[in-house]
């Protein structure tokens, strides 16, 4: 094996899992708030469309990608609105933003599938989910922000009984889980394909998901959980392209299997998630009067 | 003076008025925001909403395909209720459905010369067993190693899905099949009979209603229905009572993943009649929408998967008519759930106006 083609895995490697880390280090903080937003994917997909379409009408990035992450932000406004006042299911709740970004995202997409567009270098993006995992890990643990968000998480009646808004918090949190989400769906329509196919994100926003569990909700390690996946994913393709006899679709159910696999092992060690889970994750919280 | 807004007050008891209520309401909604949905898209929303909601049923045959999408909701809904009654999220009846696809297909393309009365209830139980078995893996995975089950049984889907294409372009490839990714077709006797001359609504339909029969005496009648119930409502109250929560978790995603298998089972053997890539469109996950929206409760089912398999067909012939994209069948099932999940308020909570002065 000569350097160049390490480079060029490594290259491969790193442009394939940035929208991993974008999604999960969003899904995580959202988490940390005592928030389970299952919508991920339907964030993703909805984010994906919106920079496409934006960018083939104006051919300005810059507003592509500032209307998707608003488009993450009103997607998961309604996710906040729904949980945070109307007290409603979390789980159920982030089902339906999925489904409806499913539907959503495919039908403003309809007439953009095959459309042609110049895509953007994704290496700023790559720099900037490492700069943002970091920043996050620097918010929770540095400041006092970050330990209130960190609170109203693991106890969400003693942060209110200290005088902080909850539901302010973790409205906030789940905007920003919501913003990162869409960021990842842009990049991958707009730096990483670069086009608009329905359901592109194949899973993508589940396996970020699967990711917070896998970092026991600490945000470097969502860093390590990404490469792993995206390493397994393009050693995968290598070995597919390579011409292996072994049937192609059980390479591609690979990332899938790890990720159950993975699960598997950190799951196994119980106390370990009773303390790493933030201990308010999906109970609402009612104030009473 | 009353203050502007309401503020929500708790409920000592759960309304029953409004637990029947909450999905009416919520499909209201659903068409409102439907029209104005429309009326952006630039379209007559009356004309728009009769091309969704009246025409699709408006002929004999209409209503019979009603009947052939609302069969395999409504029996993977209940079957999801064993599992959301307990708090279980199992997410993967797509895979489930998948599944016994495969394994009562399975059956069906090693007997594809034979005809005999038994190949049909073969074929269903080897659905059942499908499902069921790809429905334990989660189950498995959540009592002994603590793993969501969300997440795995999610995955699960991917995994099912592939095994079937893999199935169908590689060692079940119809021989005859001009290299197109598909099974040999069933033989007759392998067939769901039809019940009308004509029309494709067929046997899968009985098997349904008597599924949900049969969960509906399970759930108000026996003590494995209550012990759901119970340690839904209060894992700590479960416990404190005996009742083992592995064997519920067990037990409740096997007879989801059967009743979702037969219901893949059905699909295959009914209306398509071979095995190939994509045998459902999202039954399975569409179906979670279908168990909430009724309420968990086998009558609520049955209605709840009319109300949703009319978005199937609506949005195909809104395809048609008005070229508007399918995809809008979906944005009218996530609104519908947001709406209940949303309205899902007044049940457990009370608006009311405070006193100002």
């Amino acid at each position: 094996m000569n350097l160049d083609l390490i480079l060029g895995i490594l290259q491969i490697v790193l442009i394939a899992t940035t929208p991993l880390v974008f999604a999960g280090i969003g899904e995580l903080v959202t988490e940390k708030s005592g928030v389970l937003n299952l919508g991920v994917e339907g964030m993703m997909l909805v984010g994906a469309v919106s920079a496409f379409i934006i960018l083939v009408i104006t051919g300005s990035y810059f507003i592509a990608f500032f209307v998707s992450i608003l488009s993450g932000i009103i997607m998961s406004g309604l996710f906040a609105f729904l949980v945070l006042f109307l007290m409603s299911n979390q789980i159920a709740t982030g089902l339906a933003l999925t489904i409806f970004g499913i539907g959503l995202s495919s039908m403003l997409g309809k007439q953009y599938i095959g459309t042609p567009i110049d895509g953007l270098s994704p290496w700023f993006f790559v720099i900037f989910s490492f700069l943002i995992v970091f920043l996050v890990s620097y918010f929770f643990y540095k400041t006092k922000a970050g330990l209130i968000l960190r609170a109203v998480g693991e106890s969400h009646n003693s942060a209110h009984a200290l005088g902080y808004s909850v539901i302010k918090i973790r409205f906030l949190s789940i905007l920003f889980g919501g913003s990162m989400c869409a960021l990842a769906g842009s990049y991958i329509s707009i730096c990483y394909a670069p086009m608009w196919q329905e359901g592109m994100t194949a899973g993508r926003g589940w396996i970020a998901l699967a990711l917070v569990v896998f970092a026991t909700w600490k945000p470097e390690r969502v860093l390590i959980g990404a490469y792993i996946f995206g390493g397994v994913t393009i050693l995968q393709m290598n070995l597919q392209a390579l011409g292996l006899r072994f049937p192609g679709q059980f390479f591609s159910m690979a990332p899938y299997v790890a990720t159950i696999i993975v699960l598997v092992l950190i799951s196994s060690n119980k106390l370990r998630i009773k303390l790493s889970a933030p201990a308010s994750l999906t109970i609402p919280f009612y104030k009473g009067r | 003076m009353n203050s502007l807004f309401p503020s929500i007050v708790s409920r000592s008891q759960s309304s029953g008025l409004m637990n029947f209520f909450v999905p009416i309401i919520s499909i209201v909604l659903t068409l409102i925001t439907g029209s104005i949905i429309f009326i952006l898209l630039g379209f007559d929303p009356v004309y728009a909403l009769y091309t969704f909601f009246i025409s699709p049923i408006s002929s004999t045959y209409g209503i019979s395909e009603l009947f052939v999408k609302a069969t395999p909701l409504a029996l993977i809904a209940i079957g999801l209720s064993y599992c959301f009654k307990n708090n279980i999220y199992n997410i993967g009846a797509e895979g489930q459905l998948t599944m016994g696809a495969i394994f009562g297909g399975g059956i069906g393309i090693l007997f594809h010369d034979t005809n005999a009365f038994w190949l049909l209830p073969l074929m269903i139980f080897a659905g059942a067993i499908g499902g069921a078995l790809w429905g334990l893996i989660p189950a498995i995975l959540k009592t002994k190693f603590n793993t969501n089950e969300i997440l795995t049984s999610l995955m699960l889907v991917y995994v099912a899905l592939f095994i079937l294409d893999y199935l169908v372009v590689g060692p079940w490839k119809d021989p005859f099949g001009y290299s197109f990714p598909k099974s040999r077709p069933f033989s007759e006797s392998g067939r769901m009979p039809l019940l009308f001359d004509g029309l494709r609504v067929h046997f899968g339909l009985i098997i349904t209603l008597f599924l949900i029969f049969v969960s509906w005496f399970i759930f108000s009648k026996t003590i494995f229905g209550f012990q759901l119930k119970v340690s839904g409502y209060s894992p700590k109250a479960a416990r404190y009572a005996g009742f083992n929560q592995t064997t519920l978790v067990f037990f409740a995603f096997a007879i989801c993943g059967a009743f979702a298998g037969i219901a893949g089972l059905a699909e295959v053997s009914g209306p398509i009649g071979l095995l190939y890539r994509d045998i459902s469109p999202n039954y399975g996950f569409t179906a979670i929408i279908v168990a909430f929206l009724g309420r968990l409760h086998p009558i609520g089912i049955i209605f709840a998967s009319l109300v949703i398999a009319l978005t199937y067909l609506g949005a195909e012939d809104a395809q048609l008519f008005l070229q508007i994209p399918s995809a809008v069948g979906f944005i009218f099932q996530g609104l519908v759930l947001f709406y209940l999940l949303g309205a899902e308020l007044l049940i457990n909570y009370k608006l009311t106006y405070k006193k100002l002065l």
